[in-house]
């Protein structure tokens, strides 16, 4: 029987890491883009369409992850489309973060002062000129640290991608695990890679709430 | 040729009727002060006006500008109404120069040196030129509502609506936005102000519309009104018997 040093064991958990870094990275930016667009559409939009972004953050939210893993994985499976689990993963949690993101978003939208929209409306503003100038900006300083915040559970959220068969962190650390029978050292590193991953995070999005709150000051 | 014409308006908040039918012209260099009671429908007639509430009824018009509830009418008429509000509605992100600027080039699309040397002249018009690059939370609250006039002087209207506008005030701070009002009124500019300020209103107003339970239950010029008043709720209202 072959032995492995704790340096093998760390040297294959880091490298699948690279993986959990990489699906993190594609879920909270495309997410993010995704999101933007739901949130366009629940507070710009007509009825239709603030019907249907509802609708889809309730369902994302209201159903585990997991399934819609399975569902993206194997759902699409039923039409005759083959679906690598690099893909499903990927389009699970992007779908995922985003209704998340819009709905994060859109009570930082609604945290501005009517205030703002009225005097903006006085001056003759349109709506996209109030949203750009006026609105957004004050409801992205508030919109940071809780932005931060979720991304530390995109991050915990890739670890379910592993049981579609995604090599990442998890899996990396359930294959280690069967090679080298000790499951305790494998997971115990496999938590510590995910904890230097989400504490900086956890602790930049309290840092940038003290700093945003402080004395209320907008700049 | 009455530069606000304001007929028959009507608007409801669901089953409550707050304004019952309100007719109101305005001549240009007026300066009419709105008393009455809250609940009275003072503030929601000024808010009509440039359409932040939409009416249920009857018509608004200033300077031939039909107030229409669509985002190209409303711009049109917004140009010519200003509106100031009791809150101030600084836009706390942008320097008071910034809050100055921004609608010049964002609505009028003014060039930035133009805007800024406009927004300059406005600071100083209401006795602000030094605080160009303070942020509102650096302000008193007299200095805030100073930079919202200015604000709203900038866009160049034909007429101001001042909605309650020193009632958030510290007692201190309200003679320094009275008297930018005064002046405003002197040069000629056309205001409808809501306002618990009765001395002021007596000094400064060509007329004073009281109103009582969503109708404009007495007008005239201040001498009657405040000296004469005809109605029992007018009298009670001001406390004289």
């Amino acid at each position: 029987m072959m032995e492995f040093s704790t340096w093998d064991i760390l040297r294959n958990l880091l490298l699948a890491t690279r993986w959990t870094i990489v699906l993190s990275l594609v879920s909270f930016l495309g997410g993010g883009i995704v999101g933007a667009l739901l949130l366009f559409l629940r507070i710009g939009g007509n009825r239709i369409s603030t019907a249907f972004t509802r609708y889809y953050v309730e369902l994302f939210q209201g159903t585990p992850l997991l399934m819609q893993l399975f569902l993206a994985f194997f759902g699409l499976g039923l039409f005759g489309i083959n679906v690598p689990a690099w893909l499903a993963a990927g389009i699970a949690l992007v779908l995922w973060t985003a209704a998340f993101l819009a709905e994060i978003w859109r009570g930082c939208v609604e945290a501005v002062a009517r205030g703002q929209w009225e005097a903006s409306a006085s001056l003759g503003m349109g709506y996209v000129q109030q949203m750009r100038y006026v609105i957004l900006p004050q409801a992205l300083k508030v919109a940071i640290p809780p932005t931060v915040g979720f991304s530390v559970q995109v991050v915990k959220g890739t670890a379910l991608t592993s049981i579609i068969g995604f090599v990442e962190l998890s899996k990396a650390g359930t294959v280690v695990t069967n090679a080298t029978f000790q499951p305790f050292t494998v997971y115990g590193l496999v938590a510590l890679i995910y904890f230097a991953l989400c504490w900086p995070l956890s602790k930049s999005s309290q840092a940038l709430e003290r700093k945003l709150n402080a004395a209320h000051r907008n700049h | 040729m009455p530069l606000i014409e304001i007929t028959d308006v009507r608007k409801r908040f669901g089953d409550n009727e707050v304004l019952k039918g309100i007719d109101l012209d305005v001549k240009p260099g007026e300066v009419i002060a709105i008393i009455g009671k809250s609940g009275s429908g003072k503030s929601t007639l000024l808010r009509c006006i440039n359409g932040l509430e939409i009416i249920d009824g009857g018509s608004i018009s200033v300077a031939g500008s039909q107030l229409l509830p669509d985002e190209v009418h409303l711009k049109a008429l917004r140009l010519k109404v200003g509106m100031i509000f009791q809150q101030f509605n600084l836009f706390p992100h942008l320097t008071a120069g910034g809050n100055v600027i921004l609608s010049q080039t964002v609505v009028k699309k003014t060039p930035k040196r133009e805007a800024e040397a406009m927004a300059r002249k406005m600071l100083e018009r209401v006795g602000l030129a030094e605080k160009f690059d303070a942020y509102p939370d650096e302000l008193s609250g007299g200095q805030q509502q100073r930079v919202a006039i200015a604000r709203a002087l900038a866009m160049e209207p034909i007429a101001l609506l001042c909605d309650e506008v020193t009632s958030a005030l510290d007692p201190e701070l309200v003679a320094e936005v009275l008297a930018v009002v005064r002046e405003l009124a002197a040069e000629g500019m056309t205001l409808l102000m809501v306002t618990h300020e009765m001395k002021f209103a007596r000094d400064v107003c060509s007329r004073v519309v009281f109103m009582h339970q969503g109708r404009v239950h007495e007008i005239g010029p201040p001498e009657d009104v405040f000296a004469k008043p005809k109605t029992p709720e007018l009298k009670q209202f001001l406390g004289v018997q």
